[in-house]
């Protein structure tokens, strides 16, 4: 197993290099000159080329981006444009609070999806199966801002139970983490369901049963365990939708998270920020997926793991 | 045969799957006994409802099947009158079932130790350590060896015929009254089968149990049965000892079948298929369901279907032949002189 992890971290070297290049590329192929935002619209050509020579940004591109990439390895991603600060000083805050909006949502979503998915396929076809599985439908194909505005108005302005923006108290949670969780809980019971349904049939369901184990044991025990190999995958893949997901939630409802940061500085036109927050967002995704997979063979005895 | 040397008593079961087709009759009335310490052989053609009479039994039927009627009487109690909790308590403690598929019958996610274990701590309230140390002691008597490894390993890291030692032994370990066994040896290969076999002869002698032996081949029947049922399209048509069943075959289907089915303890002449097929449950037929295969058909034959009569020394046939209603050639009554050479 600890082989198996290692092998999976330097499997991470290729993907960690593509990552740092696309994004490093996406700054030096998009149409305008860095020099020439800070400096200003009305800057002279000396002082752009000024800040062009301290940025290092007239050196063959290989040369600048081994530097962005030792850079960003100490967790220097530059100076914002906009504010002139470290961008890292800028992004931790707000990173904290995307971290939390995403975990407390992939919570909800794995606990609504894996319950919701187990009552439907234990009775399948029942009234109680077709009713879970029309509301995964419809919060599958419910657009995220759009959930998220009709929960606001409901809940925050005819209700007054939750206030309507922001991030930090118990209540403010509520309503963002419902917003983005839904659409995953929807893909999880879907999942879980024909899982289940999958493996109620296998001939080693049939063996506990003879063997006079109760009907719910034989459920939450015999079954799920191997019910839930496909759908931790599915969970991993998830968290990507997520993360893409906090975008629009932060900006429904006003949360100061790295998505937020990431719309805002896109207008601003702020690159060394939209660089480092793609850059944390796709580091966390691949670091989720590599959880994943490990968790997959830690369920999945029959994967070679050499 | 009286009740009190019987251990199971199936009288006039009837299971069904109601699919979208309709309701497809699996078993339909069958009716047998299973005399104490012997073992009952169930033969027939694939799909004649051998396994779904073995799994209603033991109530494992699920959606859309369903046993809509019968009895079945094991040590005198009607199993289809106890309650859930009630069954629970009889599987895999006084009786047990080996399945068909050794490959897949296993729960690839837990250990083999995991799973035998699972029944003592179910039926005698064993913890981790008591239970190891019978499962131990099972896996010795089914013949695996170092069985104190096996405990920790998964299904896959076990062959075939290992897999399906570790089922008999996972079905035994609560010492059942009686062993299910369907096909336990047909996925295996044959100097793995003659084991298994032998392991289950050895096994009842030792425990005493009663077995239902579920099988296509006559070689299986004839070295391990005591009495034989033989069944088509879900109904018993031919109930016999063991001999009289190979030397006197009465049923038309009987005696096709033992010239059409394997056997592996013996050569052969060549086997000859019984003409035409098993009919579909959308075009049943209304009377003898094998009269359009039958040789010595009769209009009475495909328009009544016969009941399952004793025709003495305690054998039964479902057909025509042997009632004082036949009226065919009389002369059909005796088949295959050479067969009482043989058996
Ligand atoms: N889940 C099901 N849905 C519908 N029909 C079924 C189902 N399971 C079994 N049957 C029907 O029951 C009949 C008997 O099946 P069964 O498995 O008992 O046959 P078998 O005698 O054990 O055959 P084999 O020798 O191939 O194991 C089949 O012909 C099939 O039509
Ligand atoms: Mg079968």
């Amino acid at each position: 197993m600890t082989t198996y992890i290692i092998r999976r971290l330097f499997q991470l070297i290729p993907v960690l290099f593509g990552v740092t290049l696309l994004v490093f590329l996406l700054m030096h192929l998009t149409p305008g000159n860095p020099a020439q935002l800070i400096a200003g619209e009305t800057a002279s050509q000396s002082t752009i080329e000024r800040i062009e020579v301290s940025m290092g940004l007239n050196d063959p591109l290989p040369v600048q981006y081994v530097n962005f990439v030792t850079d960003v390895a100490q967790l220097d991603f530059g100076y914002s444009y906009r504010n002139n600060t470290p961008v890292f000083e800028e992004i931790k805050p707000r990173f904290w609070i995307t971290m939390e909006l995403a975990i407390y949502s992939t919570i909800l979503s794995i606990f609504i999806g894996l319950i919701a998915g187990i009552v439907s396929a234990v009775r399948q076809y029942s009234v109680r199966d077709v009713t879970i599985m029309i509301i995964a439908l419809f919060g599958m194909s419910m657009p995220n801002f759009w959930l998220g505005l009709m929960l606001m108005n409901w809940f925050s302005i005819q209700l007054g139970w939750f206030p309507p923006t922001g991030w930090g108290s118990a209540g403010q949670v509520v309503l963002p983490v419902i917003t983005l969780g839904t659409a995953g809980a929807a893909v999880i019971a879907r999942m879980t369901r024909s899982s289940m349904l999958d493996v109620i049939s296998q001939d080693y369901i049939r063996t506990a049963r003879a063997k006079g184990v109760h009907e719910q044991i034989v459920i939450y025990r015999h079954a799920l365990k191997n019910a839930l190999i496909p759908v931790v995958t599915v969970v991993g893949l998830q968290f990507g939708t997520l993360l893409a997901g906090t975008v629009l939630t932060e900006t429904v409802f006003s949360i100061n998270g790295l998505g937020r940061l990431v719309i805002d500085s896109i207008m601003a036109r702020d690159f060394p920020v939209v660089q480092a927050c793609i850059l944390i967002i796709s580091v966390i995704f691949v670091v989720v997926n590599l959880i994943v997979d490990i968790s997959y063979t830690l369920l999945n005895k029959r994967i070679d793991m050499d | 045969m009286s009740t009190n040397e019987s251990i199971l008593e199936v009288t006039d079961l009837r299971t069904s799957f109601f699919t979208e087709g309709g309701e497809v009759k699996a078993v339909d009335g069958v009716t047998f006994d299973v005399p104490a310490g012997k073992t009952l052989g169930i033969v027939g053609e694939s799909g004649s409802g051998k396994s779904i009479t073995a799994m209603s039994i033991l109530q494992l039927i699920s959606h859309p099947g369903k046993i809509k009627g019968g009895e079945i009487k094991f040590r005198g109690k009607n199993l289809l009158d106890l309650s859930e909790k009630e069954m629970r308590k009889i599987r895999g403690n006084q009786i047990s079932m080996i399945f068909q598929e050794p490959m897949t019958s296993l729960n690839p996610t837990y250990t083999v130790g995991q799973q035998i274990r699972e029944s003592y701590k179910i039926h005698q309230g064993l913890g981790k350590k008591e239970g190891s140390k019978r499962a131990i002691e099972m896996l010795k008597l089914v013949g695996i060896p170092s069985p104190e490894k096996r405990l920790d390993q998964y299904p896959f890291e076990l062959s075939g015929g290992m897999r399906q030692r570790v089922m008999i032994a996972m079905a035994l370990a609560c010492k059942p009254d009686l062993l299910i066994a369907d096909e336990p040896t047909t996925a295996l290969d044959v100097t793995i089968q003659a084991q298994i076999l032998e392991l289950i002869k050895e096994l009842q002698d030792e425990l005493g149990m009663s077995v239902v032996m579920i099988t296509h081949d006559l070689g299986v029947v004839a070295e391990t049965c005591d009495y034989v049922a033989v069944m088509y399209c879900g109904k018993v048509v031919e109930y016999a000892d063991v001999r009289t069943l190979f030397k006197n075959p009465r049923h038309p289907y009987t005696v096709g079948l033992l010239k059409s089915l394997p056997r592996s303890d013996r050569d052969q002449e060549e086997l000859t298929p019984i003409k035409g097929t098993v009919p579909s449950p959308d075009e049943m037929p209304v009377g003898c369901r094998f009269a359009p295969r039958c040789p010595f058909a009769t209009n009475l034959c495909h328009e009544k279907l016969p009941s399952l009569d004793d025709v003495g020394d305690g054998e039964q046939i479902r057909c025509w032949i042997y009632t004082d209603e036949w009226n065919g050639d009389p002369g059909v009554k005796v088949y295959e002189p050479e067969r009482t050479t043989e058996g």
